[in-house]
């Protein structure tokens, strides 16, 4: 699914540097990325989804060679292909939660959203648990049940790759369990790919990989 | 399209206290240059229209304005007074109609207009209820008058003193309502109409009470010599005329030198008109003749340069509101600085942000502009009644 190959990637007047010779996820692999603060985790992500660009180097994502694509066709890509859960939910507060896990279809031409996408969202929201909650205003929900809008958000756009940045890094220790539950079977359900970068080592036996990201920078590196 | 409107109207109306403050903002910029242009086109059609119709006006010498002010929109400046006699002079004069007026007196707020039933045809006045004026002591209300006091003919209305202080002043006289005027969109609609005589009345100068010659009461009387009765000021006068007491009311000294504010001159042609102007130029009299139309027009013109000075301070008020709006707007892009990341990173074009962003004001704009319509047609419907409470008094 990811294939990384002779990357250099450095922030714009920052020192910043990361350096990946080879990095390879599979297709419907639940891979955790773990590494201290600065480390370049988010700055994986970013690479992947497309958000930054790296010279020189080569990004795979399901078939495409994202590094190849024009901004305007990688944001297309991104909202198509990949779906983003946040540590921080990233919920928008003036919208409910039918409208939240509808937003990408309104921010992006590349989706259209027509009745069967309603219908599937509000399937989703059924299957997290919170059918009965998608009227509500998202100030109103517990933290648990706003990760699970987030993961609806998410998923609905069917995307091939999930790209979890802390997303279990603001919950309580029940609710890690419970919603790591319900990402990998989401994963599962909809034939997907995980990469998520945590900090939650009780976690990381439940994944199928785990790369230690200092350590492959530091094997990248030397 | 959709899409953006439908979540700038979210957020605009999750936000509604910051949303209402912005649409007052810019409603108050809108509306304030534009209804204060439709008032003064109000008032300058109801200035010039009147001044227009009416072709002379002779008073006391003094300020023009004043003089055409209090005769043609009975406004509360009172000009020096002159006499009946002046009146009969423009009409011995045999050059123009006079009608004389007596604009000094109030009734429960509204103007009482003393003048002859020749006035009412000159302003083409008509009765929608009851009569004209046939007796003294009677009024005929203009239509707002009436509404705004709540008068039908029939009713009672007291004239109000002069002065709350004015202890030795007379009583107020209490007039029969006989009828109320259709209405004319005009300064006659907020006027309280009575004979001239009435007027007198009013202020004192024409009087009833008991006869003297039958009064036994001694401190009533002050003198009885040569067939003369002087009265003390103890002896009543009559605070309302009624049939019964009607015949006791009298004038004292001649009627030729009671006051009047103005004479309404109507030349029987231009000749005649440049001749009257020309007497009241070259007289020595102390009088005035005034065209209302250039009095009206010299007004106008200082009105419009006033508003000019306000044009432009309003242009500043504007320009400052809308860099505090813009100041608004970029602090509210940075708090949302986070959301845009987020969309941003799902795949969002910063043009469709831009296009959030835009339909956000865009919502704004079309909530003011449909509030600022909405505060024009109030100001439109009421702008006869406001040019009248706000610019002609």
């Amino acid at each position: 699914m990811i294939q990384i190959h002779g990357l250099n990637f450095t922030y714009p007047g920052g020192t910043f540097q990361l350096q990946i010779p080879s990095f390879r996820v599979q297709q419907g692999e639940k891979l955790a990325v773990i590494g201290p603060s600065g480390s370049g985790k988010t700055t994986l992500l970013n690479l992947v989804s497309g958000i930054v660009t790296a010279e020189p180097g080569e990004i795979n994502v399901a078939e495409t060679t994202v590094s190849a694509l024009s901004d305007a066709e990688r944001r297309d890509f991104r909202i198509r292909n990949i779906g983003f859960v946040f540590q921080d939910f990233e919920l928008l507060d003036y919208l409910n939660v039918l409208d939240n896990i509808l937003h990408p279809y309104r921010i992006s031409r590349a989706l259209r959203q027509d009745s069967g996408v309603r219908e599937r969202a509000a399937l989703l929201a059924a299957q997290m648990g919170i059918g009965d909650k998608l009227k509500r205003r998202t100030d109103a929900l517990s933290q648990g049940e706003k990760q699970r809008v987030a993961i609806c958000r998410a998923l609905l756009p069917g995307p091939r790759l999930l790209l979890a940045d802390e997303a279990t890094g603001n919950l309580d220790p029940r609710n890690k369990g419970r919603i790591l539950d319900l990402l990998f079977e989401a994963v599962d359900a909809h034939g997907a790919t995980l990469l998520a970068v945590t900090h939650d080592h009780e976690l990381l036996p439940r994944f199928d990989r785990v790369v230690d990201f200092a350590g492959f920078q530091q094997t990248a590196a030397a | 399209m959709i899409d953006s409107i439908y979540i700038a109207w979210r957020y605009v109306s999750y936000n509604w206290v910051r949303s209402l403050t912005l649409v007052a903002c810019v409603t108050l910029i809108a509306v304030l240059p534009l209804s204060l242009e439709l008032l003064l086109d109000e008032s300058e059609r109801q200035l010039l229209s009147r001044a227009e119709t009416t072709p002379l006006v002779v008073g006391a010498k003094g300020s023009s304005l004043d003089l055409v002010m209090n005769s043609l929109y009975f406004g509360e400046t009172l000009p020096e007074l002159i006499s009946m006699a002046d009146a009969e002079g423009v009409t011995e004069s045999g050059l123009a109609q006079s009608l004389p007026l007596y604009v000094r007196f109030k009734a429960r707020g509204a103007p009482v207009v003393g003048a002859t039933l020749d006035y009412f045809d000159f302003r083409g006045l008509h009765i929608a209820q009851g009569r004209n004026l046939a007796l003294l002591g009677e009024c005929v209300l203009g239509a707002r008058a009436a509404e705004k006091l709540g008068l039908k003919s029939g009713d009672h209305l007291l004239s109000s003193p002069e002065s709350l202080f004015d202890l030795a002043g007379v009583y107020p006289l209490k007039m029969q309502v006989v009828g109320i005027l259709e209405p004319a969109h005009s300064a006659d609609d907020l006027a309280v109409f009575v004979d001239l005589k009435t007027a007198w009345v009013i202020q004192g100068l024409v009087h009833g009470h008991t006869d003297l010659t039958s009064v036994t009461d001694p401190t009533l009387v002050m003198d009885r010599s040569q067939g003369n009765v002087t009265a003390t000021a103890k002896l009543p006068q009559y605070a309302q005329i009624t049939p019964e007491n009607i015949d006791s009311f009298h004038f004292h000294g001649d009627p030729a030198d009671y006051p009047i504010t103005a004479v309404i001159a109507l030349p029987y042609d231009d000749k005649f008109s440049a001749i009257l102007r020309g007497r009241f130029v070259a007289g020595e009299q102390p009088l005035q003749i005034q065209v209302p139309g250039e009095v009206i027009e010299g007004l106008l013109a200082n009105i419009f340069r006033i508003k000019s000075v306000l044009d432009a301070v309003i242009l500043v008020v504007g320009l400052s509101t809308v860099l505090a709006l813009v100041l608004v707007f970029a602090l509210s892009l940075r708090l949302r600085q986070r959301e845009i990341q987020t969309i941003f990173k799902l795949g969002c074009s910063r043009l469709a942000i831009a296009r959030f962003l835009g339909a956000e004001i865009a919502i704004i704009l079309a909530a003011s502009a449909l509030l600022t319509l909405l505060l024009l047609g109030v100001v439109e419907h009421y702008d006869e009644q406001l040019v009248r409470t706000l610019f002609i008094r």
